[in-house]
C-alpha cells in the first residue's frame, strides 16, 4: 500500500518537486495513518455493534426486549446515546489516586486492544488485507494482547480502593496463568501449516469445512474447545469475569472509573472479545474461507470472470465477510454464556486452568502432533491443503504484487 | 494481625503480608439492601466477618405502643416488605390470639391462599437474587417475570403491589374480588412448568453447584443454638416447620391440609417433581441446600394454594372475617405467636393493658437471627463465598433493623 | 408447639428461692425468675436431658413506667421485665421465663440494671441481648461484645424506654 501511496505522490506531486521514489516515507506515514484508522474505526464501529448487540441478546435472554426507542424499532442508536451520556458525566477521580497512573490505564489497555489487530488479516492470498503482515502474527498477537492486563493492574492500583485491588490482583494471576493454555492451544494450528503467519494459516485451511483445524483431528477439536475457554478468561468475560466481579468487588478494577475513561476499558474490552474470535476463525474455523468450496477466491471462478484485479478483490472482501461473520458468531455465543452462566470462584478459575485447560492442551498439541506425523493428509481428503504446501516447499518464493490495497511489509513467507 | 519479622510467612518467602479491613456495605451490590460487613481478609481469605446491622432503624416497636393494634399492620409490612402479607398474618394472629379469636372458615382458607402465595413471591426473589449474587442475571428476571403475576394478582386483592396491608386482625379488609381464583390457579398453572427451567440454570447448573456446595455449612447443632429458622434451619436437616409444628391457634389454620415440611429425611428429600436430586458435593447445612429447601417449598406452596382455593370455594358462607375496629380497646394481657414466614419464624409479642394501643409490642424478626451466624460460617471463605452465604440466609435489612 | 405445666413446680421443686411466681395462663404461662439466679435456672433448662430448652426463641424488655396517673394502676410498679421465650424443637415445648429488674440500678446516675448474659447457651441471645441493651437500657455480664447493635455507637439513651426523649439533633440531623 506504501508503495501504491508512492506511486500516486509521484504522479500526483512528482512534476513539482520531483520522483519521490517507491520507498519514501511518505507514502509509509500515509499507509500507516490509513491503515490505523481503519483499524480503529473497525475496533469502534464493531464496539458499538456489539454493545448494541450485547443489550439486544441479553434483553432477548432474559425475556424482555432490550434498547427498543433510541434509534428506531430496534433501538441501534442506544449506544450512542449511552456514549454521549458517558462522554457529559464527570471525571471522577479519588482523592487518594495516583493521578498519572489512573489516568493512564484505560488509554493502555485500549491501546493493547488496538495494536494486537495490527497483524490480523483479513483475508488471505494473493491480496491479504492485513496492516502489517508478520512471519510471527500468531506470537504477536497473542503478546500483545497480553500487556492488556497492565492497564487492569494499574487501574487497580491507582484507584486507592481496595476493590479495585482485589480485581487487579484478580486479574493479573487469572490473565497470567491463562496465557500458558491460550499459547499452548494456538500452537496446534501453528504446528500443522508450518507457519505462525496468520495469512498461511488461514489459507492452509481452504477448500471447504473439512479442511478446517478445527475437523484435523479429535485433538484439534478439543484444542479449540480449549482456545475458545482460554479466550474467554483472557478477555474477562463471564463466566470468568472475576476481576470485575459486581456481586462481589463492586466493580473490581474498574469501581473508581467514570465516563469516557470508563468506556474505554469497555471499548477494549470488547475489542478483544472481537480479536480473539477472529483468532480463533483464523486459527480453527478456516478463516476467510467459506463453509464449502465455491471458487471465490484465488484461483477460482470469480477471478477467471472478473480477472485477478477485480475479481481477487471481490473475493478478499468476500473473504473479509466472511471472517467477520465467524467471529460475529463466536461474539454472538460469549454474550449468550455470560447472560445464562454464574460466575466461577477465584480458586475455582484458578483450578480449571492450571489442572484442566493446560494438561489438555498440551496433550491435544501432542496428539495432534503424532496425527499429523502419521495422517499427513487427515481423515478426510485435504486436496488443496496439501497442494498448497507442497508448492511452498518447493516453489520460490512468492512476490506479492504491487498494488494490492494492504501490502505484507515484511514480503515474503516463512 | 500484623506480621512480625520472625513469622514464618516472612522468613520464608521475604515478603510480609498484612490483613487488610475492607467495608462490604452498606452500599454494596449484593449485601441485599444497606448491610456493612467489615471483612478481614488477608489475599482473598476472610479471616472474619462483622456484621454492622441498624441502618434501616426506624424502632418499629416504639411505634407499635403508640398506635392500635390495626395501625401497626402497614408497619409491619415494611418490615419483611418482600413477604408483607406474612408479616400483616403474623401480628393478626397475635392480636387475635390475645382476644381468642378466630376467623370464620373461609377466611382461614383466604388467609393459606394469601400466605402462601406470599411465601411464593418471597422465595422467587430469592431464588432471583441468588442468582445475581453469583453473577448469573438471568435468572433474577425469569424470577421477577412470575412474581409480577403474583404481585397483579395481589394487587386486584387489596389494590398494593408491595406493602398490602391486607391481612388484620379479625379477617382481611376485603375478601378475594369475583374470577380472582380462577386467574390465581390459571397462574399457577403456567407457573408450576417454568420450575425446572430454574433448576436447570441454577440448582444443578455445574458452576453453580460448584459455587455453593460446602460453602458456609452450618451444622444442626448450630442453627439450633444461633436460634435461625425458616429454610434456614431446614437446610441444616432440623424437621421443624411452625405450620406443623406451631401453636394450635397457628397450626389450626393449616388444618386439613395436606403437606409435608421440606427437609432432608434419611439422606433424601421429600420427593417433588421436576426437582433434581441433591449433587453428590452438597453436605447437608451448606448454601446449596438452604437454596434448595427454598425451591422445594415453592412447589409445595404451590400445592397448598391449589387446596386452599378448592377449600374455599367450597365454603357455604361468604364471611371472611371482619376486621377488628379500629379504636377498640384490648382485653389485658400478653401473648407471644410465632408464625412461619418465608424467611423464618416471625414472632410477634404483644402486652396490652387494656388500651387500645399495647403496652409493648415487640417482633422477633426471623432475618436477625439468620443474620448473626454469618460471623461464624463466614469464618475462613473466600471473600466471594460472601455474597454466596449472605444471598443463601435471603434477609431482608428491613425485618432485621425493624 | 405447647406449654409444658408440669415445668413451673420442677422448677419450684428444684430451684425453690428462684422462682418468683409463676402464671398458668389465661394464654401464656410464664414463670418468673430471681435475677440472681437466672443464669443457674437457664443453664439447667438448656442442659438437663428432660428438659433441653435447646432453642431461645428470642428476648426482650417491657419497661413498666409511666407519668399519667390514670394509668399507674393497670402499670403497678416501676420497673424493667426481662421476657425470655425458650423452646425445645424435639419435644415441640415452649416457655416464657420472666425477669423483673429496677429500672435504673442507680437511678442518680443512670446505671442500667445488669443481668448474667445468657450467650454462652443459646448463641441466639448474643444478638438478642444487644439489641435489649441498645433499646431499652439493660446491662449483661459476661457478653463477649455488648454494644448498641441497632442505634449508632454514639447514641444517647434507650429508645424503648417509656420515658426516653428523643434527643433535638443528632450530629446537626433535626430529631423532631
Amino acid at each position: 500500500m506504501a508503495v501504491t501511496l508512492n506511486r500516486a505522490l509521484d504522479a500526483l506531486t512528482g512534476w513539482l518537486v520531483g520522483s519521490i521514489g517507491d520507498d519514501a516515507a511518505c507514502g509509509y506515514a500515509l499507509a500507516a495513518i490509513l491503515q490505523a484508522g481503519m483499524l480503529l474505526n473497525l475496533v469502534a464501529i464493531s464496539g458499538l455493534v456489539f454493545i448494541w448487540l450485547e443489550r439486544k441478546i441479553a434483553g432477548r435472554i432474559q425475556d424482555r426486549l432490550g434498547p427498543t426507542r433510541t434509534g428506531g424499532r430496534f433501538g441501534w442508536l442506544q449506544t450512542i446515546a449511552d456514549g454521549l451520556k458517558l462522554l457529559c458525566k464527570e471525571d471522577l477521580m479519588p482523592g487518594k489516586a495516583d493521578w498519572l497512573l489512573f489516568r493512564l490505564a484505560p488509554y493502555i489497555g485500549l491501546a493493547a486492544s488496538l495494536s494486537a489487530f495490527l497483524a490480523l488479516p483479513f483475508s488471505g492470498m494473493p491480496h491479504p488485507f492485513v496492516a502489517q503482515r508478520l512471519d510471527v502474527a500468531v506470537f504477536f498477537v497473542l503478546a500483545v494482547l497480553g500487556l492488556e492486563v497492565f492497564s487492569v493492574i494499574l487501574a487497580g492500583y491507582s484507584s486507592a480502593s481496595k476493590w479495585s485491588l482485589f480485581g487487579a490482583m484478580r486479574e493479573a494471576a487469572q490473565v497470567v496463568s491463562y496465557e500458558v493454555p491460550l499459547g499452548l492451544c494456538a500452537v496446534t494450528p501453528v504446528m500443522l501449516a508450518g507457519s505462525m503467519d496468520l495469512v498461511t494459516i488461514g489459507d492452509a485451511q481452504q477448500g471447504g469445512f473439512w479442511n478446517w483445524y478445527l475437523l484435523h483431528s479429535p485433538f484439534a477439536f478439543i484444542t479449540f474447545g480449549v482456545y475458545f475457554t482460554c479466550a474467554t478468561a483472557s478477555v474477562n468475560r463471564a463466566p470468568f469475569d472475576l476481576a470485575e466481579a459486581e456481586s462481589e468487588l463492586v466493580g473490581g478494577f474498574h469501581t473508581e472509573y467514570s465516563g469516557l475513561r470508563w468506556s474505554l476499558f469497555f471499548l477494549a474490552e470488547y475489542g478483544s472479545m472481537m480479536l480473539v474470535s477472529l483468532l480463533a476463525a483464523i486459527l480453527f474455523l478456516g478463516g476467510w474461507h467459506g463453509v464449502l468450496p465455491l471458487g471465490l477466491g484465488s484461483g477460482g471462478w470469480l477471478e477467471a470472470l472478473l480477472g485477478t484485479g477485480i475479481g481477487g478483490y471481490l473475493g478478499a472482501l468476500l473473504g473479509l465477510v466472511l471472517l467477520l461473520t465467524k467471529g460475529l458468531l463466536l461474539v454472538i455465543f460469549m454474550m449468550w454464556a455470560r447472560w445464562s452462566l454464574p460466575r466461577l470462584r477465584i480458586d475455582q478459575v484458578m483450578t480449571t486452568c492450571l489442572k484442566y485447560c493446560t494438561p489438555i492442551a498440551a496433550v491435544c498439541f501432542l496428539g495432534a502432533t503424532l496425527w499429523q506425523a502419521s495422517l499427513p493428509n487427515g481423515l478426510l481428503l485435504r486436496p488443496y491443503n496439501a497442494e498448497l504446501l507442497r508448492a511452498q516447499a518447493a516453489g520460490p518464493v512468492a512476490t506479492p504484487p504491487a498494488d494490492v490495497l494492504i501490502v505484507d511489509t515484511a514480503g515474503g513467507r516463512p | 494481625m500484623q506480621t512480625s519479622v520472625e513469622d514464618p510467612r516472612v522468613l520464608e518467602f521475604d515478603v510480609r503480608t498484612d490483613e487488610m479491613l475492607v467495608n462490604m456495605g452498606p452500599q454494596h451490590p449484593s449485601t441485599h439492601g444497606v448491610l456493612r460487613l467489615v471483612l478481614r481478609t488477608d489475599g482473598e481469605v476472610v479471616s472474619e466477618v462483622t456484621p454492622h446491622i441498624g441502618y434501616l432503624h426506624r424502632c418499629a416497636e416504639k411505634i407499635g405502643e403508640n398506635l392500635a393494634v390495626r395501625q401497626w399492620i402497614p408497619y409491619t409490612d415494611r418490615m419483611d416488605y418482600l413477604a408483607a402479607m406474612n408479616m400483616n398474618l403474623g401480628w393478626s394472629l397475635a392480636v387475635e390470639k390475645l382476644h381468642g379469636y378466630a376467623p370464620p372458615e373461609r377466611g382461614r382458607h383466604l388467609r393459606v391462599i394469601i400466605a402462601e402465595l406470599g411465601r411464593i413471591a418471597s422465595h422467587l426473589v430469592g431464588m432471583g437474587a441468588y442468582g445475581l449474587d453469583l453473577g448469573s442475571f438471568s435468572p433474577f428476571l425469569y424470577a421477577f417475570r412470575e412474581r409480577e403475576k403474583i404481585l397483579d394478582l395481589f394487587e386486584q386483592a387489596c389494590g398494593a403491589r408491595l406493602t398490602y396491608s391486607y391481612l388484620t386482625p379479625g379477617g382481611a379488609t376485603a375478601d378475594l374480588p369475583a374470577g380472582w381464583t380462577t386467574r390465581c390457579l390459571k397462574m399457577l398453572d403456567e407457573f408450576e412448568p417454568i420450575l425446572p427451567e430454574y433448576h436447570t440454570l441454577l440448582t444443578s447448573n455445574a458452576i453453580f453447584v460448584k459455587r455453593t456446595c460446602k460453602v458456609g455449612v452450618l451444622t444442626a447443632d448450630r442453627a439450633i443454638s444461633y436460634g435461625v429458622s425458616g429454610p434456614v434451619l431446614r437446610g441444616s436437616g432440623v424437621d421443624f416447620d411452625l405450620r406443623r409444628d406451631g401453636e394450635p391457634c397457628y397450626t389450626q389454620m393449616y388444618a386439613g391440609y395436606d403437606f409435608q415440611v421440606i427437609v432432608e429425611r434419611a439422606g433424601s428429600y421429600p420427593a417433588t417433581t421436576g426437582a433434581p436430586p441433591p449433587p453428590p458435593e452438597a453436605v447437608l447445612g451448606d448454601s446449596w441446600h438452604r437454596f434448595y429447601v427454598r425451591m422445594l417449598e415453592v412447589v409445595q406452596s404451590i400445592s397448598l394454594v391449589r387446596q386452599a382455593i378448592a377449600l374455599y370455594e367450597a365454603e357455604e358462607g361468604l364471611d371472611h372475617g371482619q376486621p377488628f375496629k379500629l379504636g377498640a380497646k384490648l382485653p389485658v394481657g400478653e401473648t407471644y405467636l410465632e408464625t412461619e414466614a418465608p424467611r423464618g419464624q416471625m414472632g410477634f409479642y404483644l402486652v396490652s393493658l387494656g388500651q387500645p394501643n399495647p403496652w409493648r409490642a415487640r417482633a422477633r424478626s426471623s432475618s436477625f437471627c439468620n443474620l448473626s451466624v454469618i460471623g461464624e460460617i463466614g469464618r475462613g471463605c473466600l471473600i466471594a463465598d460472601i455474597p454466596a452465604i449472605v444471598g443463601s440466609l435471603d434477609i431482608v435489612m428491613g425485618e432485621i433493623d425493624r | 408447639m405447647q406449654h409444658d405445666p408440669a415445668i413451673s413446680e420442677q422448677l419450684r421443686e428444684r430451684f425453690p428461692e428462684a422462682v418468683v411466681s409463676a402464671s398458668p395462663g389465661p394464654i401464656d404461662p410464664w414463670i418468673e425468675i430471681a435475677p440472681e439466679r437466672l443464669a443457674e435456672v437457664a443453664a439447667w433448662l438448656k442442659n438437663d436431658p428432660a428438659q433441653d430448652y435447646d432453642y431461645l426463641n428470642g428476648l426482650c424488655v417491657i419497661d413498666y413506667f409511666t407519668a399519667d396517673k390514670k394509668l399507674a394502676e393497670a402499670v403497678g410498679a416501676a420497673r424493667l421485665v426481662v421476657v425470655y421465650h425458650l423452646s425445645n424443637l424435639s419435644r415441640k415445648r415452649q416457655l416464657t421465663l420472666k425477669v423483673t429488674l429496677p429500672r435504673w440500678a442507680n437511678a442518680a446516675s443512670e446505671t442500667p440494671p445488669t443481668l448474667p448474659s445468657l450467650a454462652a447457651l443459646w448463641a441466639t441471645a448474643e444478638w438478642h441481648e444487644c439489641e435489649a441493651y441498645d433499646l431499652s437500657g439493660v446491662e449483661f455480664t459476661n457478653h463477649p461484645h455488648l454494644r448498641r447493635i441497632l442505634c449508632p455507637e454514639d447514641w444517647v439513651g434507650h429508645p424503648l424506654r417509656k420515658d426516653y426523649q428523643m434527643p433535638l439533633e443528632y450530629h446537626g440531623i433535626r430529631g423532631r
